[in-house]
């Protein structure tokens, strides 16, 4: 069974249609791209899958289940999580007050006024393995707005994977990242992936990562579904060049 | 290297309130001053525990400030004369209208959140304002007095020994205060510095912001309506000003002047507040003037408070 089925959603902000009866379909343990040129829909489609919008008309199904009405917080909790186009961190907190966070939510402590030693030490425990896993354990006292972008980044990411989330979503990871920080960037990604048994879908503009990454890939165009194959079936795909090089090519 | 390590902040700060009623003559103050620093305080951080450490900024705390007070006040007046059943209630009553009012403002943000703040604590002013029968109207409640307060093995005296009023206010205050701290250390007092650093993220976390952020209101309203029980007992007295808006707005003038992101800013914002007034007031009556202008300059200059002068002197 797929882990997200994504039925026919489309999501019109007045007579603009960002997204336009698109289906997907993830099953468990795929590493998928969602591609496309600018303004194709992209994030707007990653916030009907995470409860940032409601969908215009369409269901998705996650596990099953349907959750096109239920609010972001219910979507996390079901085990979504996602990072964002644009670094979304706790700019004033420590790297490791970031990660305790998400660690004490997915643990159901959201709501208590104080943890017992045991369960403290489990969650120093689990937060000390995720700044194991990112090489962030050096900087874990840094404010984290005081870090490096790529540094933010792989918090953010970092932050989501302590959610223990069945889904992963990454908005443009390598955004605004130089040659080195989108290598390790990737190299986490494919750790989390191969290691963790996570099924991921990230969009990107970058197509060496793409094409690095990726299982399968979906292109988006104004909108709409244009294709989706094996990377190889993307490159030689020739409806996929002309979107991205123009109707003139 | 910070010059002033916090352990040792928190120890020279209780050591200054445990001894303030024998070095507070001496240095010009009286014991009355005292307590009253340490009620505006509670009220200031109870403030904070929304405005520092959720991020949202309220304009109507003086209603449940108030609230408590005139609870506080009823109940010794016209019920029972017992100091602590009159707190219990006047703590119950402001807690209970914020917790009301709470899920009608919890969705708004911004100024939005401070206009509604402000409108709902301006129904409660013109409620006290008007239902003279009951409120004493625009003279407030008066005639009452603060009752001693039966131990067992002894009785304090509140009424007669400014010393004795001042370490029960003291007492509630450290009561008050460590409860919050120890709130904020908790996950979900995380959960709520979380929602101050970035309400999407924390939304994408998991974390249902507008609940908690009702959750922080009516904590935040709690402590508030303590100060105001204090307030009443302070000079067995109460009077709608103890609700209007300018009273909230001494609340986040104080807040800010001292440091909103500090623990201890607002007391000493409260100190400075209540010291400069009593000051300059016995020499002008335009006090209001001076504080005006010295809190325009610190948040121009020092746009995290006092303490936030010190700190960065003491991290640089």
């Amino acid at each position: 069974m797929s882990l997200l089925r994504v039925e026919n959603v489309s999501k019109h902000f007045g007579s603009l249609v960002a997204v336009n009866d698109v289906s997907m379909m993830v099953e468990p343990g795929e590493l998928r791209a969602v591609i496309g040129p600018n303004g194709a829909g992209k994030t707007t489609f990653f916030n009907l899958i995470t409860g940032f919008f409601r969908p215009s008309s369409g269901r998705i199904i996650f596990d099953g289940e349907d959750i096109t009405a239920l609010l972001p917080a219910r979507r996390v909790w079901r085990g979504i999580a996602r990072t964002f186009q644009v670094t979304e961190v706790f700019p004033e907190l420590s790297v490791h007050e970031n990660l305790r966070i998400p660690v004490e939510v997915a643990s159901g402590f959201r709501l208590q006024p104080w943890l017992s030693r045991a369960a403290d030490a489990k969650v120093r425990d689990r937060v000390a393995e995720l700044l194991h896993m990112s090489g962030l354990a050096e900087k874990a006292g840094r404010l984290v707005g005081e870090l490096a972008h790529g540094d933010q980044r792989a918090t953010e990411i970092m932050m989501a994977i302590a959610l223990n989330p069945r889904l992963l979503l990454l908005d443009e990871p390598t955004a605004g990242m130089g040659e080195q920080e989108t290598f390790e960037i990737i190299q986490l990604i494919r750790r989390l992936h191969k290691d963790g048994k996570l099924t991921i879908v990230l969009i990107e503009h970058d197509m060496r990562v793409v094409f690095h990454l990726a299982e399968r890939i979906m292109v988006l165009d104004q909108g709409k579904f244009l294709a989706e194959g094996s990377p190889r079936e993307i490159a030689a795909n020739e409806a996929v060049q002309t979107a991205y090089l123009g109707k003139a090519a | 290297m910070p010059i002033l390590d916090k352990r040792v902040a928190n120890i020279l700060v209780w050591i200054l309130l445990l001894t303030a009623p024998f070095w507070l003559v001496g240095v010009g103050g009286y014991v009355e001053l005292g307590s009253r620093v340490l009620i505006y305080a509670l009220a200031a951080m109870a403030l904070n525990f929304l405005l520092g450490y959720t991020g949202v900024l309220s304009f109507g705390h003086a209603a449940y400030f108030g609230l408590g007070g005139y609870g506080t006040a009823m109940i010794i007046k016209f019920v029972y004369p017992s100091t602590p059943l009159a707190m219990l209630v006047g703590i119950a009553v402001g807690t209970a209208a914020a917790a009301i009012v709470g899920p009608l403002i919890a969705r708004l943000r911004g100024v939005y959140f401070a206009m509604c703040t402000i409108a709902f604590g301006q129904v409660f002013y013109y409620i006290s304002f008007q239902w003279s029968s009951v409120t004493g109207g625009d003279d407030g409640l008066s005639a009452w007095t603060r009752q001693p307060i039966n131990l067992g093995f002894t009785s304090l005296d509140l009424q007669n020994n400014n010393k004795s009023f001042y370490y029960f206010v003291l007492a509630v205050f450290a009561v008050s205060v460590g409860l919050m701290a120890f709130l904020l250390r908790s996950p979900f007092g995380r959960t709520l510095l979380a929602i101050r650093e970035n309400e999407r993220r924390a939304r994408f976390l998991g974390i249902p912001v507008d609940r908690h952020i009702w959750m922080s209101w009516v904590i935040s309203c709690f402590f508030v309506s303590i100060a105001g029980c204090l307030y009443a007992l302070l000079s067995d007295f109460i009077d709608p000003r103890a609700i209007r808006w300018d009273q909230s707005g001494t609340f986040v003038i104080m807040t800010v002047l001292g440091g909103m992101r500090s623990f201890w800013g607002p007391l000493i914002g409260s100190a400075i507040y209540l010291v400069l007034q009593d000051y300059i007031s016995s020499h002008t009556e335009n006090w209001m003037s001076f504080i005006g202008l010295f809190f325009v300059l610190i948040v121009l200059f020092f746009p995290r408070g006092v303490l936030g002068i010190i700190r960065r002197k003491a991290t640089t």
